[in-house]
């Protein structure tokens, strides 16, 4: 689809939890809840699996709009791993912020296994939020 | 400062004398005036080599990560913050470390002296409390230090070795607290103004790594920017790249960085490194009431958690 176009529709890169966000996004599909279909998904082992590098090397790469999912606090499979990453995305949304990027590009969200209707609506807002700001330009790599 | 120098030769010397230690790190008078330049001393006579002035910027806990000695270290405020880190990240035991600590009064940032000086050769410096006197070729001009501080001294608030072995000047005076005021008014702008400045400070970097190798707490044996496979970033000077070389570097030290500003001052192009690191130690401090390096016992802020961290950035729809 042509950037700046009338039927532009954004890349969303989705990272979701393989215990919870994964098996609720198979929820919200076996339920047949409708939702924008912007996502890409890359199932992790854990939220805390994230590297911050795969974020912003999407970024690079031309994706509009990273979201990150994973299990509720309290309910990760490796006990801490949300809890750590909570820690390093907090600090990651502020830097890339601070920098220049907007607020919307990159998005944390907890969603349960049996969240299908919640991750829907994650997915829902999310794209909504990302369509608002247009086309990433921002740190995106041009070709040379 | 010449009692310092006396008093770190007079450690440094009983160390070795007692073989204590096998070497002690400090600081010798450089090749040209201005430059205080790191200094290895493993045999008592060379002591002497040994100084202490207003240029002893570099950041010496540098040099100790991996090291099998025994190592005396001269380490002003920051230096020994680093060092508490690098013995919390076990690059170095406390036992084998032996720390001359030194009150520091800030460090002298010789670009701007000799920029005041319009391009005339300044020849010889000499020091007296509170003023360097700076001597060329039939010019004798005295300047007051506090204008001539470094930015990251200007707002230290650490100023006095955490931990020391020795201490070899009386406590100096500290500032209440960083409020990071540059930092908030950075904030303060908008996101176009603020990526419109640091896409203009990065497109001056040329990717030496300066940053990285005079940073203190940077000692990955491979570094990402080395990395091939995966190569996170790419090598070139392409505006993409370093911008993500320098957001990584900075998240790399999130809750590590001491703000010593080792970075900026090797850095050859002046490019605002720190603008990035100050943010990290803000949030650091704001969100997890963490400050580096101040102590031993303290957990690094991305090593822990608390159940109840605020998520206020989080989706919640």
């Amino acid at each position: 689809m042509m950037v700046g176009s009338k039927d532009w529709k954004p890349k969303i890169l989705a990272f979701l939890c393989n215990w919870c966000s994964y098996a609720g996004a198979d929820l919200a599909g076996t339920s047949r809840i409708q939702y924008p279909a912007n996502v890409r998904v890359i199932r992790v082992p854990c939220s805390g699996r994230l590297n911050p590098f795969f974020i912003i090397a999407a970024l690079q790469h031309g994706i509009d709009g990273v979201l990150v999912c994973g299990c509720h606090p309290g309910e990760c499979h490796y006990l801490s791993g949300n809890y750590n990453a909570r820690r390093k995305f907090a600090l990651l949304k502020g830097l890339l912020e601070y920098i220049g990027l907007e607020e919307d590009r990159v998005q944390f969200s907890w969603v349960s296994a049996a969240e299908g209707v919640r991750f829907a609506k994650v997915i829902a807002v999310a794209t909504e939020k990302i369509k608002a700001l247009g086309p990433a330009e921002r740190l995106v790599k041009k070709p040379a | 400062m010449p009692e310092v120098s006396d008093k770190i030769r007079e450690a440094a010397r009983s160390l070795l004398r007692q073989h204590k230690v096998d070497l002690v790190v400090g600081f010798e008078r450089g090749s040209i005036p201005l430059r205080s330049t790191p200094c290895f001393v493993r045999r008592e006579e060379d002591v002497d080599r040994l100084i202490w002035d207003s240029f002893c910027e570099n950041n010496l806990a540098k040099y100790l990560v991996k090291r099998a000695e025994r190592v005396a270290i001269v380490g002003k405020g920051c230096d020994v913050r680093a060092v508490v880190e690098l013995i919390k990240e076990n690059q170095i035991s406390r036992e084998q470390l032996f720390i001359i600590g030194v009150p520091c009064q800030g460090m002298v940032d010789r670009r701007r002296v000799e920029a005041k000086l319009d391009g005339r050769e300044i020849l010889e410096v000499s020091e007296t409390d509170g003023e360097l006197e700076l001597k060329g070729d039939g010019f004798s001009e005295i300047v007051s230090r506090e204008e001539f501080l470094y930015p990251c001294c200007k707002t230290c608030t650490h100023r006095n070795p955490v931990i020391s072995d020795v201490l070899v000047a009386d406590a100096a005076a500290e500032l209440d607290s960083d409020s990071h005021l540059d930092v908030a008014e950075f904030e303060a702008r908008s996101a176009g103004e603020r990526w419109e400045y640091l896409s203009r400070e990065f497109s001056k970097c040329i990717r030496c790594y300066a940053c990285r190798n005079a940073c203190p707490l940077c000692y990955c044996q491979e570094c990402f920017v080395d990395n091939s496979r995966p190569q996170w970033v790419g090598k070139s000077t392409d505006a993409s790249d370093v911008a993500v070389f320098h957001i990584m570097r900075a998240f790399h030290l999130a809750g590590r960085c001491v703000d010593c500003g080792a970075c900026e001052r090797a850095c050859p192009m002046g490019v605002d490194i720190r603008k990035l690191n100050r943010k990290l130690v803000k949030d650091v401090k704001a969100r997890f009431d963490y400050e580096t390096g101040l102590s031993l016992d303290q957990v690094a802020p991305l090593s822990t958690f608390r159940p109840d961290d605020p998520e206020e950035f989080m989706l919640d729809p």
